[in-house]
């Protein structure tokens, strides 16, 4: 190609992405920029035109608070023990809906029931059904003989991150499947044949093609969902508003910002989200890239 | 031996399947089945719905409730909209010319859609203040273009790439322009694409939280998401549980209609931006 052409493409492309990078710098980039502007500030939220340079103040005070450690730490523990979860089931489900048994075209519509539910109306939903007195769980357990009298599952402060965890397990685990089936579909069934016919036990196939070969679908399917689940705010704040037990790094900044009205500290803390999620995001495509590396 | 194995892996498989299905039905079941009992009947836990309507009546008859409904609509139809024109047309410079950025812009698209939408907030609010906007609806259509944009602008440019490049050779060679190449020849050939990247968008506008929660304050501005989480009890015993049950069973419903009648393609959809990506 000439290169008048090739000029011309280019300004063609540019002219195509003119759009999505106007809305990039106008909802991205400058509230970005303007967040971590204001986080070395002390404005407050009722007049945020009144304010002076304050330096790394902010940024003390966020590590200073005992709160902002409680919800580093839920954030973690929520995020490693629900994602942990999700994947052996996703990965148990997308095998059970791969074999080929009767059934199984209405188990994959029927798993994207959980997935399209709103957070909030998911949450409510669980919600009543283990409210203490009257939910349908403490029903059944107590019907059972396995409880005496209902457990107060929302209202206690050690069980309550065990629901926010449960109720993530049941919306996000949908996704997981999805994306194993997806990368299960891609192994060629030859190689399960041939496994078969030099009788190789069934849970070695597993354990030595089928996991091997599912490691990119999964490595993908939990970067996602690790970094889905560390900006998780709504079903922790629709459930227990700012409860301590389950107050995540997103509910923490967005209480000093809007409830608090601090500008300039609750900008503080979502720079130190950001910060956050950043190390992780880089830390897991780092493995990811180390995996592809001495997989090749 | 042989036989009797394979049998019972088939009951165990199937009875697996049936678990499966349990746990992903039943509680929004559960929510039907409460809906339409009234008073004590709600704290007796009968398996069959008692289908009295009058907590659906009451939401129809409940203008909050029903304008929430038509913000909640208005904002995630115009965000698919916008998101659909401003992702397809970047999708085609994307997925079919050749210039030096494009993998960083790539790059860049998909780091915008994984970070935390509460990063930008304080900057949004003094945006959407400074445009005027705060605590109308139109101001969620645009902080949403922030999650939607790249969303389908990456599903779609993996759907362009899908296409044979032979279907444009012949319109290249004519001197055709760009413009031309995208509207007359792909846009027509993706209307299945455009379909399941729409509605993953529209279900993600309609089920967005935070910004709704921070950017409206008044009841009459809300969205269905934030109505629902703010119903509130006069007292913790007189929760309204049978209330919300009907307006989470009202509200969810026409995305899972949609969701089961488009089932294959919002699958294409969703794994087409992460297998290939």
């Amino acid at each position: 190609m000439s290169a008048k052409l090739a000029r011309r493409d280019h300004r063609a492309a540019w002219l195509f992405l003119l759009p999505v990078t106007a809305v990039i710098l106008l909802v991205a980039v400058w509230p970005l920029a303007r967040t971590f502007y204001f986080s070395f500030t002390n404005a407050y939220l009722d007049d945020p035109s009144a304010y002076s340079i304050v330096g790394f103040d902010n940024f003390i005070e966020v590590v200073t608070d005992h709160s902002w450690w409680i919800a580093v730490k839920n954030t973690l523990v929520f995020t490693v023990i629900s994602v942990a979860i999700e994947t052996v089931l996703g990965l148990a489900i997308a095998l059970l809906l791969n074999s080929a048994i009767p059934g199984r075209g209405l188990a994959r519509a029927a798993i994207l029931v959980p997935w399209a539910i709103p957070v909030v109306v998911a949450t409510k939903m669980w919600e009543w059904m283990l409210n203490d007195q009257f939910g349908v769980i403490n029903k059944i357990l107590s019907g059972l003989g396995l409880v005496d009298h209902g457990i107060a599952w929302t209202a206690s402060s050690s069980l309550i991150m065990g629901v926010v965890i449960f109720v993530d397990v049941w919306m996000t685990t949908p996704f997981m499947v999805l994306l194993i089936l997806a990368g299960l579909q891609l192994i060629s069934p030859e190689i399960f044949e041939a496994a078969e016919v030099d009788g190789i036990p069934a849970w070695k196939r597993f354990w030595s093609i089928t996991l091997p070969m599912l490691r990119p679908a999964i490595g993908v399917a939990v970067l996602f969902r690790v970094l889905d689940a560390l900006r998780m705010f709504d079903l922790a704040y629709v459930l227990a508003a700012s409860n301590e037990n389950v107050m995540t790094v997103s509910i923490y900044a967005r209480d000093r910002l809007i409830s608090f009205q601090e500008l300039g500290v609750g900008s503080a803390a979502s720079t130190w989200v950001f910060l956050l999620v950043a190390l992780v995001a880089i830390i897991i495509i780092g493995v990811l890239r180390l995996d592809r590396a001495t997989g090749a | 031996m042989y036989r009797t194995k394979r049998r019972i892996v088939r009951g165990l498989q199937i009875f697996a399947l049936l678990l499966v299905l349990v746990y992903t039905l039943f509680p929004y079941y559960w929510a039907f089945v409460s809906s339409t009992k009234q008073g004590a009947a709600l704290y007796r836990s009968a398996l069959l719905p008692a289908l009295d309507f009058t907590y659906y009546r009451q939401l129809i008859d409940n203008p909050i409730f029903m304008g929430s409904l038509v913000n909640s609509a208005y904002v995630a139809v115009s965000t698919t909209f916008l998101s659909l024109v401003i992702g397809v047309s970047a999708a085609y410079a994307l997925g079919r010319i050749d210039f030096p950025q494009r993998r960083a812009m790539l790059m860049i698209v998909l780091m915008i859609s994984i970070f935390p939408q509460v990063v930008v907030l304080s900057g949004l609010f003094e945006l959407i203040n400074w445009m005027g906007l705060f605590n109308r609806p139109s101001a969620l259509i645009l902080t949403y273009l922030l999650s939607t944009v790249p969303f389908t602008t990456w599903i779609l440019t993996t759907f362009i790439r899908e296409f044979p490049r032979e279907l444009e050779e012949a319109a290249i060679i004519d001197g055709c322009s760009h413009f031309r190449i995208l509207t007359r020849i792909l846009l027509p050939l993706m209307g299945p694409s455009l379909a399941s990247t729409g509605i993953l968008a529209f279900i993600l506008a309609w089920n967005e939280f935070l910004f709704a929660l921070t950017f409206t304050l008044t009841d009459e501005n809300r969205t269905v998401p934030v109505a629902i989480g703010l119903i509130a009890g006069t007292s913790r015993f007189e929760y309204p549980f049978g209330q919300i049950m009907a307006a989470s069973v009202t509200v969810t419903l026409p995305l899972i209609a949609v969701v089961l009648v488009f089932q294959r393609r919002i699958v294409a959809g969703l794994t087409a931006g992460a297998v290939k990506g």
